[in-house]
């Protein structure tokens, strides 16, 4: 029956790649599997492989929940499908969009319309304090950054909305990186190498564009005249 | 019947919720409608004194879930409504005692013979929130108008929305329209604008709750609280009735206006 459920070490804790088929019975053959080993499985981090299956919000928080209860810690989903990523975000928990690790393994799975380094994580939501989104290429989101809400993106940041939370756009060094926003107002926003916070309000908001000129974290007003 | 479930829950602690949910528990069955809060707080329940029924507890709701008495026996009929009722949480176990599928057939349980479960739950966002949520058809946020309050507020509101429960009504309690007005509290729409979901009611601050939940007689039973007619009011628009929304600042008249005036004049 689990005879497809692969349980790996990695660095950063164990990384169970659920087999391909039905949602209840993948999550199934898993707490099987944990509940045989129970000791060995207590108190580990765990990354969730869940391939293209479409999980949401309710069956990956009984899960965690489930999982809770054996005192393993769920702390990534690895999925393709934009529904798992977004259910996943919504209950705090770190996005991976796919094995990251066999690097041509990757490419070959990625969607052929996809453009080379433009992978993007929509989030079509407001994030509320303590929410984390974690993705190595860009994110844009639909909605409000709250205060407490936390993005780390390895390209741009785009919020169609307030962004009153913490980003860090280029993550991985990327000084290029921007972030824009209809209002850019958040706690603290890194971009590669460089933090600034933002000053007090001045009057009403404006879409503004963040991103480093002359090695200042510089934001400025958008305009039609100043794209690039 | 089957009762509607709602959870009122903050996150932060020392919000309101406990007062909120008696009050508002009062005024549903003040309107004839069979109503029973469940405290949810187990290991620190205090919904039974502020209802003033902490001496009829013979069998709280860790003993129902245990099987150590029925559900009709741990249910204390309140002293002054005849529809309302309280469910106590145990005072010795903790949160742990009871998990999220006790909760839900528990109140399965009630729905039967309700109109309305009130759930109170405890603050945080661990084991406890999660046994008082996983009930609710609907969740009522309290928060005040404090800016950590307020952040806790939009944590829970993002809890409550991955565990499929949202979208979440919310209810500002002590707000001060004075202090408002001199710019020194978040005003409802400073709230709105960051939590941006559905306003149920706007409690002002009122020295008649303490008394009240220090006497063990809810505010909403005494007809000239300003609080108490605040959650007489949230009571009837959950129940979908379209109640306006008071004006707060007129609360001290013209002569409280004029005294003011005489006041700034003075320090002019």
């Amino acid at each position: 029956m689990d005879s497809s459920l692969e349980i790996k070490g990695t660095g950063d804790g164990l990384l169970a790649v659920l087999p391909a088929g039905e949602w209840p019975e993948s999550v199934e053959a898993l707490l099987h599997a944990i509940d045989l080993r129970a000791d060995f499985f207590r108190g580990a981090q765990l990354t969730l492989q869940v391939g293209e299956a479409e999980a949401r919000a309710g069956e990956l928080g009984r899960l965690r929940d489930a999982l809770a209860s054996r005192e393993v810690h769920l702390r990534a989903v690895r999925g393709e499908h934009p529904a798992t990523q977004e259910a996943a975000a919504n209950l705090g928990l770190l996005v991976q969009p796919r094995t990251p690790e066999p690097a041509v393994e990757a490419e070959a799975e990625a969607s052929p319309h996809a453009l080379e380094g433009e992978e993007c994580l929509f989030v079509q939501r407001t994030l509320r304090s303590g929410h984390k989104v974690h993705f190595p290429g860009h994110v844009v989101v639909l909605g409000d950054v709250n205060p407490g809400a936390e993005i780390v993106a390895g390209g741009n940041v785009i919020v169609w909305g307030r962004l009153r939370g913490t980003v860090h756009a280029g993550a991985s060094g990327q000084d290029t990186a921007r972030v824009c926003a209809l209002d850019l107002a958040p706690t603290q926003l890194r971009i590669g190498a460089h933090i600034a916070v933002s000053p007090d309000r001045r009057g009403k908001p404006r879409p503004e564009t963040a991103l480093i000129r002359d090695g200042q974290l510089v934001a400025e007003p958008w305009s039609i005249e100043g794209r690039r | 019947m089957t009762a509607m479930t709602a959870t009122l829950t903050s996150g932060k602690g020392g919000v309101g919720k406990t007062t909120a949910t008696a009050n508002i528990g009062v005024a549903l069955a003040a309107q004839g409608l069979r109503t029973v809060c469940l405290d949810a707080d187990i290991g620190l329940r205090n919904l039974d004194v502020v209802m003033g029924l902490e001496n009829r507890i013979v069998y709280d709701l860790v003993d129902v879930i245990e099987g150590r008495c029925k559900l009709r026996q741990a249910l204390i009929k309140d002293k002054r409504l005849n529809d309302l009722y309280l469910l106590p949480a145990a005072q010795t176990r903790d949160k742990t005692a009871v998990s999220p599928q006790d909760m839900i057939r528990l109140v399965d349980e009630l729905r039967a013979e309700f109109d309305w479960v009130l759930i109170d739950s405890p603050a945080g966002i661990e084991r406890g929130f999660r046994n008082a949520i996983a009930p609710a058809d609907m969740v009522l946020i309290v928060t005040n108008p404090e800016v950590s309050a307020v952040r806790d507020a939009d944590r829970i509101i993002g809890l409550v929305e991955a565990e499929e429960k949202g979208p979440a009504k919310l209810i500002v309690n002590r707000m001060k329209p004075e202090m408002v007005r001199r710019g020194e509290m978040l005003g409802t729409d400073d709230i709105l604008e960051v939590l941006a979901i559905e306003l149920v009611g706007i409690v002002p601050e009122d020295e008649t709750i303490v008394v009240a939940s220090n006497q063990g007689s809810p505010a909403a039973l005494d007809p000239r609280s300003r609080a108490g007619r605040a959650f007489r009011q949230i009571a009837q628009r959950l129940t979908g009735e379209q109640v306006p929304f008071d004006e707060l600042e007129a609360k001290d008249g013209f002569f409280g206006r004029l005294s003011r005036l005489v006041k700034s004049g003075g320090e002019a």
